[in-house]
């Protein structure tokens, strides 16, 4: 009762915050006993770590566009960063660290550290710019980013790292690997991504996202958000804030980028174009802006969709297209929501009274 | 409200978890084989056989989106392979292919699908970087897999028991080296490629190795991208700067369209050179068979051949499909006369499971010799690749006429 | 000579995006909201002229305004049907469902019209000398090569141009159109129909797009379903480059794209067009951060 009291009294950002802690690791514990069970079918077997390198991206590009208050449109240059130098480093590293969980923690680290260094740097120019036209250097850097990892060539032998760009290793020792191939991506990826990775990120980028947004500087970057101005006239340093909550952002894409390319035996850069940038916006988006649990769900939910609706074949994506569709409509749709409002407050009246 | 929100998509998640898992869960074991659960007719994708208590056979590839074309054609052509032979009553099949829209990702969920769904043997996936995950998976599951398209190394590597219907890219880069050499087609050759694309760098890379080994001088080389496979000015320029007489073009017969039309405009008639992939280009809707006068391209596949078999195929899939195949359908085609074969040597029943079958599969790939609508006499080495003769041909007056 | 070559199918492919671009520009401008579908519209216009030129033998001038009527129309409808009810929602939510409708349409042309290329005809082909039907016409003996249909597209985007500016300058509607870009509400109380010129905004963007996907498609003769969502995506870039929401600038961001893609590509890299093509942009946009001709709105405190 005392524990219940003591919810109810919480701030309602820190009872959030719980709440979306709460989801995940009870979502977590049902499908490991449903796996554990057999009661999964393969097809979300499989998903579950694709599912949780989405949940990732939405939560750090809600961070970006909800909490910061900008378009992003090249999100998925982040996670294409993370994964292809975190698969290098953990494709370099595998003698010697023959543990596989740690090579990936070390790969999504890697992955996180480059993708933060290239969200600094594009950060610079970004963030000068505002609204529709800060969205589209963002699309700008991330084809930019897909360009160069399409032709980029990385081996490794004894004598380390190759990287060369546009042109294919003619210097790599005859016991070397390719590790990137330019256009025909990485192949032969170790798939070492795990179901509990995934999952430890995903509490991982919680963490690091509600501690940021709970914090003075949150609060500063969500004051930036709402009134600029403003939140320049009483001396903050509004570059400064926007640059945090960007680089964060990136870095945890980065990570995600890594736990997903470790997935596959393959990955190519071509897919992290914009489509995807796009795809990671809707579940933001549908999810509600700032809203990490929406997020969460709704990166879940469309990942399945798509496969949920095999069973119209030929019609699927169109199918998929006029769910899209009809879920913005009626999201946003005026009498729908007054009447969604009034049931809410019917239910919490009644409780109230109850209560009394 | 948003609270609501939050609950309402969580609802939603959680009615669609319990959808995924019940529909499947009928048939979860794999390679259970009798299909008697009553799902497995339910949504397949357009391959209206039923539940018949066959050998199943699943296959990805890209049914929507950029590449679909190619899918598609696989799809048809191994459904009407499938329902011919169902119609002889000997073996049966069950077919069903999931959409990958050309994509790693979406290939390894379709792959996971069809497991769910309890495919036997696979015909992998239908282009290459989506084949290069699921080979990794039917590798690991112990399911056999024949792709018809599939031609990078990278999908056969080091998995035994996947095996490839067409030419693997560096064997097509070096026969077009060979075959330009040997019949001396040209002196200065023009090589155009795609950069972005797996099954055109594949064959690019080995071409220059092969072209420089048999002394072609290649004199101008350029590249496009999906991003810029509109115009192609910059690159036929560059080619008659540098008076090339035959230009090579290792790529598939949708941009190849693009760049005959535009060479003509800029009037650069010089020899053309296709591969496989250029197999569909006169049949293309709309597309003046004029402007392929006289280019040669290597194909396993002659959709106006005399041969009885073949025209039979042709016959059959324009009244179906009102289109003229294409070698990815013959392929398909091609690749399930090839299990039929291969299990009726092995007396292989739709009660084994996958793993049983997959071993008489590597036992039977690796030893018989299968006679098809691609080529007769082919055979297949233990890495999986398969041996054929291609055949050069030339177009003349819009046909396909032998080279020598 | 080929440095003029190259300039010229700079031009001609800047003149495409240009007009593409005037769609994206317009329907920004008046509804404030990135239209992703238009490059599907696109498409779709191509595809019906190229049924009614190659299908029906009807002759291109036909297959141009059926095409054009069909776009319009669709115009209309998908603002009515999907855009219409989100006028008050946040433009995030306009977004998504713009992308939605594109992958429906997409997906509706592929399983109406399958995904089979089709090779759209040369309706701007000329009879040459020798009487053989030409598609280009050559200069300086032969030196220099100019296509028929880049021609039709230079011409036809000046001309497009011209008419937009005069038609929002001198009249009625035009500048009724301007009014609810300024400020919605004040031209409501104006007297000025909105929702009406929303409408027409769209109906003249997806006519445009119509013209632009039949001039794509006869200068680069391919047409699948998803033709248009590259050129979209370029043309959106221009767009952007040339200040969002000014008539002008779309034609002048349109032609720069062009002739930096093919430049880029003859004299850079050809593996690295599109890193160049964006990364000019970027410069761009640092350097006037409301593109080439865009309005700088000077923030009020």
């Amino acid at each position: 009762m005392n524990m219940k009291k003591s919810f109810k009294n919480m701030r309602k950002s820190t009872r959030r915050s719980f709440i979306t802690y709460g989801f995940v690791i009870i979502a977590f514990i049902i499908l490991q006993i449903m796996n554990g069970m057999g009661m999964l079918s393969f097809s979300l077997q499989g998903m579950l770590v694709p599912i949780c390198a989405y949940v990732v991206m939405a939560v750090s590009l809600n961070l970006t566009v909800g909490i910061l208050g900008e378009l992003s449109l090249g999100h998925a240059g982040f996670m294409s960063v993370g994964a292809f130098t975190g698969v290098t480093a953990a494709m370099a590293l595998q003698t010697a660290i023959p543990f596989a969980p740690l090579r990936l923690a070390v790969g999504m680290a890697v992955g996180a550290v480059f993708a933060a260094v290239v969200g600094f740097l594009i950060g610079i120019p970004v963030l000068r710019l505002k609204g529709d036209y800060l969205a589209i250097v963002t699309l700008a850097f991330g084809e930019i980013i897909k360009t160069i990892f399409t032709n980029l060539y990385v081996g490794v032998d004894q004598n380390g790292l190759h990287i060369r760009l546009l042109k294919n290793l003619s210097d790599l020792a005859e016991d070397g690997t390719m590790i990137v191939r330019g256009p025909m991506g990485m192949g032969g990826v170790a798939k070492i991504s795990t179901f509990t990775a995934g999952f430890v990120l995903v509490m991982i980028s919680l963490v690091v996202v509600f501690n940021l947004v709970n914090s003075r500087a949150g609060r500063a970057i969500m004051s930036i958000r709402d009134n600029r101005i403003a939140a320049e006239s009483i001396g903050l340093h509004v570059t400064k804030y926007k640059m945090m909550a960007f680089v964060v952002s990136a870095s945890l894409a980065g990570a995600a980028g890594a736990l997903f390319a470790m997935n596959y035996s393959t990955i190519v850069a071509s897919k992290f174009d914009f489509n995807t940038s796009i795809l990671v916006l809707v579940f933001v988006v549908l999810g509600g802006l700032g809203n990490m649990l929406g997020s969460i769900i709704a990166a879940a939910l469309l990942t399945i969709l798509p496969e949920a609706l095999r069973s119209f074949a030929d019609y699927r994506m169109l199918v998929y297209a006029i769910v899209l569709i009809l879920v913005m409509l009626a999201t946003n749709n005026p009498t729908l929501r007054a009447w969604i409002d009034q049931l809410q407050k019917a239910v919490t009246g009644k409780r109230k009274k109850e209560a009394a | 409200m948003k609270k609501f929100c939050s609950i309402l998509l969580a609802l939603a998640l959680v009615l669609s978890l319990a959808a995924c898992g019940g529909n499947n869960g009928g048939s979860g074991d794999t390679g259970s084989g009798s299909s008697t659960s009553g799902d497995s007719g339910s949504g397949d994708s357009g391959s209206g056989s039923g539940s018949t208590g066959g050998f199943k056979i699943g296959g990805t590839g890209p049914l929507t989106g950029d590449a679909s074309i190619y899918g598609i054609a696989v799809r048809n052509g191994a459904q009407i392979a499938v329902d011919e032979i169902n119609a002889q009553g000997g073996i049966q099949f069950d077919l069903k292919y999931e959409d990958d829209a050309h994509d790693a990702e979406k290939a390894v969920n379709a792959y996971n699908a069809l497991k769910s769904w309890g495919m036997q043997i696979s015909m992998s996936s239908v282009t290459s970087t989506p084949a290069e995950a699921t080979s990794t998976m039917n590798f690991e599951d112990r399911i056999f897999g024949l792709t018809p398209s599939a031609s990078s190394v990278a999908t056969t590597q080091g998995k035994d028991n996947v095996f490839q219907m067409c030419f693997i890219d560096p064997a097509q880069g070096t026969m077009a080296a060979h075959s330009i050499a040997d019949n001396n087609l040209g002196s200065k050759i023009a090589v155009i490629w795609k950069n972005d694309d797996v099954y055109s760098v594949g064959i690019y890379e080995t071409f220059m190795e092969e072209a420089a080994k048999v002394g072609l001088e290649v004199v101008s080389d350029t590249n496009f991208n999906n991003a810029t496979s509109t115009d192609f000015s910059v690159q036929i320029a560059d080619a008659q700067k540098n008076g090339a007489d035959l230009v090579f073009l290792p790529m598939y017969y949708q941009p190849a369209s693009q760049i005959l039309a535009q060479a003509v405009s800029a009037g650069f008639t010089p020899k053309w050179f296709g591969v496989d992939g250029m197999d569909g280009i006169l049949t293309m809707e709309g597309f003046d068979t004029a402007m392929a006068e006289g280019i040669m391209l290597q194909t396993p596949f002659n959709a106006s051949s005399d041969d009885p078999a073949t025209k039979a195929f042709v016959e059959e899939y324009q009244s179906r499909f009102g289109e003229v195949p294409n070698q990815f359908a013959a392929n398909a085609y091609d690749c399930v006369y090839a299990y039929k074969q291969a299990l009726e040597n092995a007396g292989a029943t739709p009660d084994m499971t996958a793993e049983e079958l997959c071993g008489l599969m590597i036992e039977q790939f690796t030893t018989m010799t299968f006679d098809g609508i691609t080529g007769t006499g082919a055979t297949w080495s233990a890495e999986g690749a398969v041996s054929k003769q291609p055949t050069v041909v030339v177009i003349q007056d819009g046909a396909y006429v032998g080279l020598n | 000579m080929s440095f003029l070559n190259f300039l010229i199918s700079g031009i001609s492919l800047g003149s495409i995006y240009a007009i593409i671009a005037l769609g994206y520009t317009m329907v920004y401008g008046i509804a404030k909201m990135l239209n992703f579908a238009h490059g599907d519209v696109i498409m779709v216009g191509a595809y019906i002229c190229f049924f009614a030129v190659s299908s029906y033998g009807l002759p291109p001038v036909v297959g141009v305004v059926a095409a054009m009527a069909v776009c319009t129309v669709l115009g209309i409808v998908v603002e009515r049907l999907a855009y219409k009810p989100l006028r008050q929602a946040p433009s995030l939510a306009v977004l998504i469902t713009a992308i939605g409708v594109s992958y429906f349409l997409q997906n509706g042309a592929q399983l109406l019209w399958t995904s089979s290329p089709k090779v759209f005809p040369n309706i701007f082909a000329q009879k040459g000398a020798d009487g053989a039907m030409k598609s280009s016409f050559t200069l300086f003996d032969g030196q220099l090569n100019i296509s028929y249909v880049a021609v039709v597209a230079i011409i036809a985007c000046v001309v497009i141009m011209a008419g937009l500016t005069l038609f929002t300058g001198y009249t009625k509607m035009g500048k009724a159109m301007r009014a609810c870009s300024e400020d919605k509400g004040a031209a409501q109380l104006m007297g000025i129909n909105v929702d009406g010129t929303i409408s027409l905004t769209f109906a003249i963007g997806s006519g445009l797009a119509a013209v632009a996907g039949v001039l794509l498609c006869a200068a680069y003769p391919n047409l699948v379903p998803t033709t248009g969502s590259m050129p979209g995506i370029k043309a959106f870039t221009a767009a952007v480059f040339g200040g969002i929401g000014s008539i002008p600038g779309a034609l002048l961001g349109g032609l720069l794209l062009g002739v930096i893609q093919i430049f880029t590509q003859a004299y850079i890299s050809m593996e690295l067009a599109d890193a160049v093509v964006f990364g000019v942009l970027i410069v761009v946009l640092l350097v006037r951060p409301a593109g080439l001709l865009g309005k700088q709105i000077r923030e009020k405190v």
